[in-house]
């Protein structure tokens, strides 16, 4: 039995289908990234896994239990980081952690805060509002947040599009750290190949939409850890990559040439940039 | 800071010493207790009044700091019963759209109508002119607070309260977790806009209900003919109501958040 089951999930708002009929599986622990035109219904998905949004056909179910609604067992880094800006960065992740435990009193709710903000880096800004913090460090937090409350499933809507070149390495590195001492099973969403293919054991691509369907989903054999340098030179790494990119550019369905060519130069879509 | 400010400071010193100096040059000239009263004869009424603002001679002769105090008084029961009711009236609605859309229009009708127009129905039924003022400064301060309230709990970002489903927060924390400190920028603009309105309708409801109160005091002087001491409660009113305004202008600066 798969731990995490898309099963035949259909969505539409007032009769447009955004996507039906996605069907597959995610393992426990596995790490899993959707890669899709803007659109496509994969911020839709993900909201349904994590019970924000309903299907219109279909259902999803984790480890036995049909999702009717947001649990504990699934936390959402967002694109936009959602941190409550009236709080702290720890008091955002205090939230959560005493949303997981109400059980546990003020001390121990604060040392294990303390140890997610430790742990991606944030130790001396515990005190700051996030309108004080970069992208970088705002989603810091939101990482934080969602692996303080040791959820099941990560889900992760395109969680570093909002954050530059440069940190977003940075950052990658860090959820992979965490990843590997923690081995959540992870949904992505992303618009980055490179990022898809560094992270992923499996890249689930979606035709355009509206009416969207799941094209296929490759596994991405190139064994962990992996690493940005070692990537670029590994045959595996150009094959996918390439494979992902035609995928991409012919359901753009005769897109402008230029973008074509950014899109294999930089490795990212170019009818996404906008968003 | 520093020469901007000071050139400010400058300016309006100089544009009250004018206005003063107008006023003063405006009545120079009218013998004493006829034409109105000049600002040294206002302020020689203040230093008399200000020696002893909380005597009490009985009911028609109280000092000018009793008679603030019992509007203040009345003010503060009226509001905070308003503010109260709006925030919690206003949460409601602004959580549940469709309760918010049927209410609208009612709360539109209400909202226009002056707090004073409901003293007659207000004295009809309770028969206490006192509680009837803080029912007028009650009507005053609710409408502004409650569709500031629900107008700031309607657009809270979808964002937050994703989260706040996410982690399975409680309907209490949720509130005062969530939506209050969410919602608190215009909630606080509500209550600024609530007290000024409540301050204003406070001086017409004690002039109609009499006894005690400032709009009182100012109606008695007028009959009597104090002009001086009508012109003196003018200025303390309009103090009084800047620092009820700047009260409540630190608290939005302590609520106020930015993304
Ligand atoms: N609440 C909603 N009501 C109506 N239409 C919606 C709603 N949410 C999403 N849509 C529509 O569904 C489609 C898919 O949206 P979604 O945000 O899931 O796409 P996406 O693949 O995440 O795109 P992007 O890559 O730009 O984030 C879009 O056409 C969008 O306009
Ligand atoms: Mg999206």
């Amino acid at each position: 039995m798969r731990f995490l089951d898309i099963d035949h999930v259909s969505k539409d708002f007032g009769g447009v289908s955004v996507f039906t009929d996605v069907a597959f599986g995610i393992a426990e622990g596995e790490f899993v990234t959707m890669i899709g035109h803007s659109g496509c219904g994969k911020s839709t998905l993900l909201n349904i896994i994590a019970g924000l949004e309903r299907p219109s056909a279909g259902g999803v179910v984790l480890s036995g239990r049909e999702i009717t609604g947001p649990g504990m067992d699934r936390m959402v880094v967002f694109q936009n980081f959602s941190l409550m800006p009236w709080m702290t960065v720890f008091d955002n992740v205090r939230l959560a952690v005493r949303a997981a435990h109400p059980d546990w009193g003020r001390r121990r709710v604060a040392e294990w805060v303390q140890r997610y903000v430790d742990m991606v880096g944030l130790t001396g800004a515990e005190t700051k509002r996030p309108a004080a913090l970069s992208g970088g460090m705002r989603q810091r937090v939101g990482l934080a947040r969602a692996f303080s409350t040791e959820p099941k499933v990560l889900l992760l809507d395109e969680p570093f599009a909002q954050i530059d070149a440069l940190t977003r390495g940075v950052i990658q590195d860090e959820l992979v750290r965490m990843w590997s001492a923690s081995r959540n099973t992870v949904f992505m969403v992303t618009h980055d190949v490179d990022e898809a293919i560094l992270l992923s054991d499996r890249i689930a691509l979606m035709t355009k939409g509206p009416g969207a369907r799941l094209a296929e989903i490759i596994p991405v054999k190139i064994p962990r850890p992996r690493t940005r340098a070692e990537l670029i030179d590994d045959p595996e790494y150009l094959r996918l990559r390439n494979h992902i990119l035609h995928f991409l550019v012919e359901a753009a369905q005769r897109p402008a040439a230029a973008e074509v060519e950014i899109a294999a130069s930089t490795g990212r879509l170019p009818s996404l940039a906008t968003d | 800071m520093g020469r901007e400010r000071l050139r400010v400071v400058c300016y309006s010193v100089l544009i009250g010493a004018t206005l003063l100096a107008l006023w003063q040059a405006s009545v120079a000239g009218t013998p004493a207790g006829k034409g109105l009263p000049g600002p040294v004869a206002v302020a020689r009424a203040a230093g008399e009044m200000l020696a002893n603002p909380f005597y009490s001679n009985g009911p028609n002769d109280k000092g000018i700091g009793l008679q603030l105090l019992a509007s203040l008084g009345r003010l503060a029961v009226g509001y905070a019963v308003a503010s109260v009711v709006a925030i919690a009236l206003g949460v409601v609605l602004g959580l549940s759209p469709a309760l918010y859309r049927a209410v609208n229009p009612y709360i539109q009708i209400l909202k226009p109508i002056s707090p004073l127009a409901w003293m007659p129905l207000f004295l009809y039924t309770i028969r206490d002119s006192g509680w009837a003022a803080v029912l007028v400064i009650f009507m005053s301060s609710l409408w502004p607070t409650l569709a500031n309230t629900a107008f700031g709990v309607v657009n809270i970002k979808r964002d937050y309260l994703h989260v706040a489903a996410i982690l399975q927060l409680s309907w209490w924390r949720r509130l005062l977790q969530v939506v209050l400190p969410a919602a608190a920028p215009a909630i606080v603009a509500g209550l600024r806009i609530s007290i000024g309105s409540a301050w204003v309708a406070i001086v017409a409801a004690e002039m109609l209900i009499g006894g005690t109160g400032i709009g009182y005091f100012v109606w008695n002087e007028w009959n009597n003919l104090a002009l001086t001491s009508v012109i003196f409660a003018i200025i303390a009113i309009g103090l009084i109501g800047v620092l009820l305004d700047a009260g409540l202008g630190r608290l939005s600066r302590r609520l106020a958040w930015s993304e």
